[in-house]
């Protein structure tokens, strides 16, 4: 089929009768809209090819239920344990997981370690909206120091965390962050990481209005995809930037590409080997 | 394996559960080390791939137990061991299971606790755990061998049941059963009886709550199947305030156990219609039960005994004939009284002794179980 006699329609990968629950101005329509034309830019009409796993929070549940495919919709912090067998099991899929930055970093960040150690075949997208979300507004592991949220009402004491930049160092094959105001660029972002092996990580800095923006003092959700856009920083330049001159800035693009040896390409060599000696 | 006729070997416990795992149709086995129930692994490690199964050591138990569900959520019967702290950090995963339908076994190697308690020494301490370690309402099922012939049994028997009524069951064992080398006899593996679950045909839709137990379709086979650990409809569709569904839904996953015990439920009993003293025993305490029943026998005390095979679901019918026909029941146990409550609230007016040993690994002997027979008769 050529590709100018596809129109992209989102019916093909959403459930049919449900509808996403998010709040109005909410970040996460923006990322799955992204996530789901990249599919279909790949051309994949529909989502046999895939297998979706996430954890608990909002961020959870892009994939679980609303896409019309196979989801797993695990525990909190535990989707990546669980996308790993799935992917060892049914090497032929897409395994690709969704999260909040609490879900992935925060209760679930050894797995997210061990899985970019081992280069595990999934591709994990974190909507990193900064906060707890769904528990209506805690500090998480990526609030901005001097943040106010429910838990800390004096202004977030702790440095956040670059998990993009640890996905990198820890060994995976990929590793970008983008943000909701960079719909384009991440498309391209999803494109690229659906097609690659090996652990693929993409953060995707997303506005969460109602449990972030009003607090961190944001008149409305324009306000905020203004700041994520004035103050993205691309990665070559940010490497030429000072640590105080970076600290209020959201670095951009691609901090690792590279093909190292894969969990998949591993544990299949050792059944290779242990069959043809048994 | 060539085994016409059977095969007579002379195992491990820890050999013997993974000699049936394999038979049983295992083929994904995720674990994190842990005294003692690092044999397993080991086993598992070196054996699995050779029947093209995959083994992971995983980074904590969260992981195992998670790769585990995940494993089976693809149509491959999966297993993890584990013992008393590994245990702990499962019971989250573990309730994720019952809620999904997850057929999986777990294992669980008992040493003595709380906190890391003493690493390599056997107990019976995570009885009740096994029943009630994960929030919310479920039915467990544990299974309870006593002999490295019955842990082979037992872990085929997990499997079977794990898959007919879609849910985790654990062995619950103990060090020194795995421990044990003791004779074992495969029988001839076709006189094995071997459960595989029920499948959706093309088209099906429920797949979760039927107290008949729903069809489990396998990722990847176009069934669009959403899988949650929230409370959902029968096609895992999310409802997370709505009374009636969570009922609904709770109710049909409870009694798909609770309404089949004669399938589920087995003990050994002896002398339970007529005797003067009553024994209610499981796992490796039972052993010192035959020789302590056969002295006091020759004594002139005529004692009867239910040795729990199954542990959960308690085996109330068996237990409460005991009850019936008894003057008083003594039940040891290597804890400080677990399944002694539930014989207890089962057992109407017969009083209902426990004898306990925690500590050093050491066993209840023959002679102590004697003694208080004697004692109790006096
Ligand atoms: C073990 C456990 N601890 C705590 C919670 C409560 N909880 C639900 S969602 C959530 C955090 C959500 O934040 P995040 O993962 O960043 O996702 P978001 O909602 O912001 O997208 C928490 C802590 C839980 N469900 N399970
Ligand atoms: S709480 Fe925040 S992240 Fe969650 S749906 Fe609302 S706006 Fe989005």
């Amino acid at each position: 089929m050529r590709m100018g006699e596809r129109t992209f329609s989102t019916t093909n990968y959403l459930r049919p009768g449900l509808r996403f629950p998010f709040c109005p101005g909410c970040g996460l329509y923006a990322l799955s809209d992204a996530f789901l034309r990249a599919v279909f830019e790949l051309g994949y009409d529909d989502f046999r090819k895939f297998c979706f796993v996430s954890g608990i929070g909002c961020s959870s549940w892009i994939p679980s239920p609303y896409y019309l495919a196979d989801s797993v919709h695990t525990l909190h912090g535990r989707s990546i344990p669980v996308a790993t067998s799935i992917k060892l099991l049914r090497p032929d899929l897409h395994v690709v997981v969704f999260g909040g930055d609490g879900d992935v970093v925060g209760i679930g960040m050894g797995h997210f370690v061990h899985a970019a150690r081992r280069n595990t075949d999934i591709l994990v997208i974190m909507g990193n909206n900064m906060i707890y979300g769904m528990t209506g507004g805690q500090v998480a592991p990526t609030t901005p120091l001097k943040t106010r949220t429910t838990t800390t009402p004096y202004g977030s004491f702790e440095h956040p965390l670059d998990a993009a930049k640890l996905a990198a160092v820890a060994g995976a094959n990929y590793s970008a962050r983008w943000t909701t105001a960079h719909q384009k660029e991440l498309r391209e972002c999803f494109k690229k990481a659906l097609q690659m092996d090996g652990f693929r990580f993409v953060e995707v800095v997303t506005q969460c209005p109602t449990a972030y923006g009003r607090r961190a003092g944001f008149k409305n959700v324009g306000e905020m995809l203004k700041w994520f856009k004035e103050n993205a920083v691309p990665v070559a330049e940010a490497e030429k930037m000072g640590k105080g001159e970076l600290e209020s800035k959201i670095v951009v693009g691609e901090f690792i590409q590279r093909r190292r040896l894969t969990l998949v390409e591993s544990v299949y060599a050792v059944l290779r080997e242990a069959q043809k000696n048994a | 394996m060539d085994n016409k006729n059977g095969t007579r070997t002379f195992l491990q416990g820890s050999e013997a559960c993974v000699e049936a795992a394999l038979i049983a149709g295992c083929r994904f086995f995720a674990g994190y080390p842990i005294s003692p129930a690092n044999e397993i692994a080991e086993h598992m490690a070196a054996h699995l791939p050779k029947v093209g199964g995959i083994f992971l050591q995983m980074e904590d138990e969260l992981a195992s137990i998670g790769a585990v569900v995940g494993a089976s959520w693809c149509g491959v019967k999966a297993m993890t061991a584990t013992s008393g702290p590994g245990f702990s950090l499962m019971q989250e995963t573990i309730g994720w299971a019952f809620m999904t339908e997850t057929p999986c076994v777990i294992v669980d190697v008992q040493r003595v606790g709380p906190g890391t308690g003493q690493a390599t020494k056997c107990a019976q301490g995570d009885v009740m755990q096994a029943r009630w370690g994960t929030h919310g309402d479920y039915t467990a099922v544990s299974l309870c061998p006593n002999s490295v012939q019955e842990v082979f049994e037992l872990t085929i028997r997990a499997f079977n049941l794990a898959e007919k009524y879609r849910t985790p069951v654990t062995l619950l064992t103990d060090e020194t059963t795995v421990h044990l080398r003791e004779h074992l006899v495969i029988p001839p593996l076709e006189s094995i009886e071997i459960v595989n679950r029920k499948k959706p045909k093309a088209g099906e839709q429920v797949f979760f709550g039927l107290e008949s137990v729903a069809p489990m379709p396998s990722i990847g086979e176009g069934f669009n199947v959403a899988v949650t650990g929230s409370t959902h409809d029968e096609k895992g569709v999310r409802f997370t305030a709505d009374p009636v569904t969570h009922r609904r839904m709770i109710e049909a996953i409870n009694n798909k156990i609770r309404k089949n015990l004669d399938d589920i439920v087995q003990v050994e009993s002896y002398n339970i219609e007529d005797c003067k003293v009553g024994i209610v025993a499981y796992g490796i305490t039972s052993r010192a039960i035959y020789e302590a029943v056969e002295e006091a026998e020759k004594r002139g005390v005529k004692v009867g005994y239910v040795r729990l095979k199954t542990l959960w679901p308690f085996p109330e019918k068996p237990v409460q004939k005991l009850a019936e026909n008894s003057e008083k029941i003594i039940v040891p146990e290597m804890n400080l009284g677990q399944i002694v409550n539930e014989v207890k609230r089962v057992a109407g007016y017969t009083e209902v002794v426990p004898l306990n040993k925690i500590g050093g690994g050491e066993l209840i002997t023959p002679e102590e179980i004697l003694e208080k027979i004697l004692k109790e008769t006096k």
